[in-house]
């Protein structure tokens, strides 16, 4: 089915060279890195991980939010989500790829890589993050190409395959999960020592990700003959409305348990992220246009008027991304960080060339994420969207 | 050795196409393997204990000068890089005021002396580090015979989460090549300890070159007589134990359980 990438249209072909341009931005300047060392980013001995590891959680978030496509479709024979499961999965695939590069460009010596995988040290989270994060890769592309496949013969899936789609759903919740216990268990990080962490990543994963995929979906119908349907659409809205709901409402628990015990340490990270400490503000306008996205995107996905125009579905779906990107991507990573351990402020900020590399991994990601769907919607409009039983 | 190199290698290529280079290797007493085995061998002056600590006291630090020569002597011993900025910043011991050693234990009517006195802050040698806990690849660890917190800077893969975990800061990154800086690039302030490369973490390791040939910590030695006292805590009879069990002593941050080898004697002024 691969070769279904590599035929296209004029405008597909753009695309994919504009990704391509932005990636090799990224190489190159990520090159400037591997000679020069991390020195390159704005990180420092107070702020010792920043935008990419950033980038890392939210995405892992992204991957697995694959699985409120899954628990539907296969636990709950929802037959909606039939056409746009595959949408998810291979989404899940470009997120974890991306997860994995975004480690990759965090690491001092990545040449030493096999290290993890030499010396295997259960009792550091990390490695079970290493093993979570591949094994999902794997059963994502396993069960995306397969099904996929059956599809295109026009034969169901083999029977197989649904032991994997079954376990992909836990794991989906274990890369979440495990990924939070990066944070959530290291003494003297007042702001992420919480045990809600591992239930608010999963529910701002469940809200982001399904977000992505709206406009993902929308995006796939305007552009190609594949249209995913209304009501796939529609029930996913529902989703994003009541993981968002959990999210705002976990991150309120967060604020209530630093102010209300007045525990000064717990309460300094918060203060600097949205009020500033000791005259550093840097963070405050981001983490406010978080907020004031994550309400207002909620707000309007919670009347339903709202939320069944596709128009105004996309918006919120767009501003509540953005406020989760903000809050997951860039917000709590620095907090944990400052104020630093002696309780002081030593504020971090990406530099141009951390920020080009970035956004050339996105652009990587996003390059993998546009070959997966052409070939998904390839293989729809030659189907012409037939129904097969899974 | 009576033997050269490319002797030595001729016969050790002989010998395993012959197979029998295991079994020259499973024999130590194989006279060409003496010298090898003999270098593995503790030295008879190194220092041994079963649990390395130190105890700082305030008391006996009269001038800053006299941290800074503390500081100076260790950073000089361990090649530590020095680049002016703070982003940049490798340090293993330093000066921190009592609020930033010890938060969240200050109080508004202290006196001025403990507020501003500058405290000596360095790796704790935790009894149960969080460092290594989180290390993926071992790279940190705790030395088995003598609880001492070590890092093996050929394994480490520079991610960082050890410093994430540390509560006390007291790691640090090699953010770019130390070899660079402007206090190692013309000469090594100290030839015999190794430089570190880009892209690894470092912090103090109670100076265990120096305790492998009988010397004390740098720190130690730079120190006004008594201003920092190292030794076993497992032994009755030490000096540093004989301190911790008579008088009042605090460590920094004891709430999170790490166990800190550090000790403070905090001491007043005249009056106290």
């Amino acid at each position: 089915m691969l070769e279904k990438a590599l035929v296209g249209s004029k405008k597909y072909w753009a695309w994919l060279a504009f990704l391509g341009f932005l990636a090799a931005s990224g190489v190159y300047y990520y090159l400037q890195q591997f000679n020069y060392g991390l020195g390159l980013t704005g990180l420092s001995r107070d702020v010792s991980w920043g935008l990419y590891i950033g980038q890392f959680t939210f995405l892992v978030g992204v991957a697995a939010s694959a699985v409120m496509l899954v628990i539907p479709y296969y636990l709950h024979d929802y037959k909606k989500f039939g056409k746009i499961v595959i949408l998810g999965e291979f989404l899940a695939i470009s997120a974890v790829t991306m997860c994995i590069l975004f480690i990759f460009v965090d690491m001092g010596q990545p040449m030493r890589i096999m290290n993890v995988v030499l010396h295997p040290t259960l009792n550091s989270v990390m490695f079970w993050d290493s093993v979570v994060l591949s094994g999902y890769l794997f059963l994502n592309l396993m069960i995306g190409w397969v099904t996929l496949g059956s599809d295109r013969k026009g034969v169901p899936p083999p029977k197989w395959i649904k032991p994997f789609i079954y376990l992909s759903v836990p794991w989906a919740v274990s890369i979440h999960t495990v990924t939070a216990f990066l944070y959530a268990g290291l003494p003297g990080r007042h702001f992420w020592l919480s045990a809600i962490m591992a239930a608010r990543f999963l529910a701002s994963a469940f809200a982001g990700g399904p977000a992505l995929l709206i406009i993902l979906a929308l995006i796939v119908r305007k552009v190609t003959k594949f249209d995913p349907g209304k009501e796939p659409i529609q029930a996913l809205g529902k989703i994003v409305t009541y993981a968002m709901a959990a999210n705002v409402f976990f991150l309120g628990l967060e604020f209530f348990t630093a102010f209300y015990s007045n525990i000064p340490g717990h309460m300094h990270s918060f203060v600097y992220l949205y009020a500033g400490l000791d005259g550093h503000t840097e963070m405050v306008p981001m983490m406010w246009t978080s907020s004031v996205f994550a309400i207002v995107s909620l707000g309007m996905l919670l009347v339903p008027s709202i939320r069944k125009n596709e128009g105004t579905l996309a918006l919120a779906c767009g501003m509540l991304f953005v406020s989760l990107w903000i809050d997951k991507g860039f917000g709590l990573i620095i907090g944990g960080f400052v104020p630093n351990m002696m309780e002081q402020v030593r504020p971090y900020w990406p530099t141009r060339q951390e920020s080009i590399i970035t956004l050339g991994v996105w652009a990587i990601g996003l390059l993998i994420l546009s070959m997966l769907y052409k070939i998904a919607v390839t293989v729809r409009e030659e189907t012409k969207g037939v129904e097969i039983e899974h | 050795m009576s033997m050269d190199r490319r002797k030595f290698l001729k016969l050790a290529g002989i010998s395993s196409i012959l197979g029998i280079g295991a079994t020259a290797v499973a024999k130590p007493q194989n006279p060409l393997f003496t010298g090898l085995t003999k270098g593995v061998d503790t030295n008879k002056e190194a220092l041994t204990a079963e649990h390395w600590a130190m105890v700082v006291d305030m008391t006996k630090f009269k001038t800053e000068e006299e941290i800074q020569k503390v500081v100076t002597a260790c950073h000089k011993n361990h090649n530590v890089p020095d680049f002016g900025n703070i982003k940049d910043e490798i340090k293993w011991i330093w000066k921190e005021p009592y609020g930033r050693a010890f938060p969240s234990q200050e109080n508004p009517y202290m006196s001025e002396h403990v507020k501003e006195m500058p405290f000596l802050v360095l790796c704790n040698h935790c009894e149960k580090p969080a460092c290594v806990r989180v290390c993926p690849t071992q790279a940190t660890f705790k030395r088995k015979q003598d609880g001492i917190v070590m890092m093996d800077m050929h394994r480490c893969i520079g991610c960082r989460f050890c410093m994430a975990a540390c509560p006390y800061g007291a790691r640090s990154f090699n953010y770019r090549d130390p070899r660079q800086a402007p206090n190692l690039k013309a000469e090594l302030p100290n030839r015999e300890y190794p430089t570190r490369t880009k892209g690894v973490v470092e912090k103090c390791t109670f100076c265990t070159e120096r305790l492998a040939v009988g010397k004390i910590p740098a720190c130690v030695e730079a120190a006004p007589k008594g201003g920092l006292i190292f030794g076993d805590l497992a032994d009755k009879n030490s000096e540093v134990r004989k301190i911790v069990e008579a008088r009042y002593t605090i460590r920094r941050k004891p709430e999170v359980g790490t166990g800190p080898s550090v000790y403070y004697l905090i001491g007043g002024n005249e009056h106290a």
